[in-house]
């Protein structure tokens, strides 16, 4: 998505005209990402457990953000939660009606705030529109001003000790500091957490804002770590390689057991699929054929 | 769709409006009514007991025809006491029942929000967007 980003050919409600919504919503590759990483937003909502068992969230009343076609909402709806899906493209909207999705449907724009009470949600969830607010569609648009309005009032209609979270598509570092900036000035806490960061394909941003801590006795809200990271997320300096030279003056082959190991570890690392399994024959020496 | 259960947590986003003179917003013109059928779930309604407004949703109730809701508003505080009868009778009317052509109405500043194929379109003007 780095090479064009629709964001920057039309506005959403223009680029998501009827044709574009299909494409969207029939795109088998498109609806596996998506449902992917509403999973991963559920995880990271980190909803409190139901009264009968401990494993499964309690049914909520959540938000989706951005909710399009509704791809994002079947699966609130299957897990069991009521939601409400806001989304400025009506092309996408219709696709959602034509698909019978059962949450309730809105066609408003995220930037000129969100009209529900204090505390309506349980929750909130996005998948792939934070960064559609960080363009200025028209004259009147401000991104800063559209940005602190979304936040403020998404602040104040997810109840105390929640969470909303965002999976989204950063131009560059700056543009994530310059959301997370308004979102601070909101009065959210929280965070980035980078899904895959070795990845250049399967990394996923997810923004994680906290609205407010929990209620006394319930453990303090921390950002979790990204998968595909392990230990400690700071880079290793890796010794320079060396290169001896033998007694003959020939060099040591490179590509030793030790360096395929190494390689094959942080394919795995970065999700690669079919990454061979280790063996006592890996990187044996073979015979001189010629 | 418009189902009372989003009603309830509705209100105006006009800038001229503020909570709570802009709430609720009520049913106006309602030309199609459905009812559907819900999974009914006793620990979500008892949970979402604290959230609801019980006058307003009584009278948006009223303006949709269903007048079950009793004028007492249960006791949100101890949802274990509320009887399994008032809770169907609460999940009916926040879940069950879905405007599909109509309109909402601002009791403020009268921006009538137009409600088509069960999609209410809530998009401002320029001038009522909040600066």
């Amino acid at each position: 998505m780095s090479g064009n980003r629709p964001e920057h050919i039309a506005p959403p409600e223009v680029f998501y005209n009827a044709t574009e919504a299909h494409k969207y919503s029939n795109n088998s590759r498109i609806q596996n990402i998506q449902a992917e990483m509403t999973y991963r937003c559920l995880e990271l909502l980190d909803l409190p457990p139901s009264d009968e068992d401990e494993d499964i969230a309690r049914p909520s009343y959540l938000l989706d953000i951005g909710a399009g076609s509704g791809l994002s909402g079947e699966i609130l709806t299957e897990e069991g939660h009521e939601w409400v899906g806001m989304d400025v493209s009506g092309g996408m909207l219709e696709v959602a009606l034509e698909r019978e999705v059962e949450g309730d449907l809105f066609l408003a724009d995220i930037g000129q705030g969100i009209p529900f009470r204090a505390g309506a949600f349980d929750g909130a969830i996005s998948v792939s529109v934070l960064q559609w607010l960080c363009n200025a569609d028209s004259t009147s648009h401000s991104p800063a001003q559209r940005l602190l309005r979304f936040f403020t009032d998404l602040f104040g209609c997810l109840s105390k000790g929640s969470r909303a979270v965002f999976q989204f598509y950063p131009e560059s570092d700056e543009q994530v500091t310059f959301i997370m900036n308004y979102a601070t000035k909101a009065g959210f806490g929280g965070g980035l957490c980078v899904d895959y960061p070795n990845s250049s394909k399967k990394k996923k941003f997810y923004l994680i804002l906290f609205a407010g801590q929990p209620a006394v006795g319930a453990k303090p809200q921390v950002v979790p770590q990204g998968l595909g990271v392990e230990g400690s997320d700071r880079v290793a300096y890796e010794k320079k390689r060396e290169r001896t030279k033998t007694r003959s003056g020939k060099r040591k082959n490179v590509k030793d057991v030790d360096w395929i190991l190494k390689k094959k570890e942080l394919y795995r690392a970065r999700g690669k699929a079919d990454v061979p399994r280790d063996s006592k024959y890996t990187a044996r020496s073979r015979k001189a054929r010629f | 769709m418009v189902r009372l259960i989003t009603q309830n947590l509705l209100s105006c986003p006009s800038k001229v409006c503020a909570y709570p003179t802009n709430f609720p917003l009520s049913f106006r013109n309602v030309e199609r009514l459905e009812m559907v059928e819900a999974e009914f779930n006793p620990g979500f309604v008892r949970g979402f007991l604290r959230k609801l407004e019980w006058d307003a949703l009584r009278k948006s109730a009223g303006e949709l025809g269903n007048t079950d809701l009793p004028e007492q508003a249960p006791d949100y505080t101890k949802p274990d006491e509320v009887s399994e009868e008032l809770l169907r009778t609460i999940h009916h009317v926040l879940l069950e029942i879905v405007v599909q052509d109509g309109q909402m109405v601002c009791p403020q500043c009268e921006h009538v929000f137009q409600i088509k194929d069960s999609i209410p379109n809530m998009l401002l003007a320029e001038h009522e967007i909040r600066k």
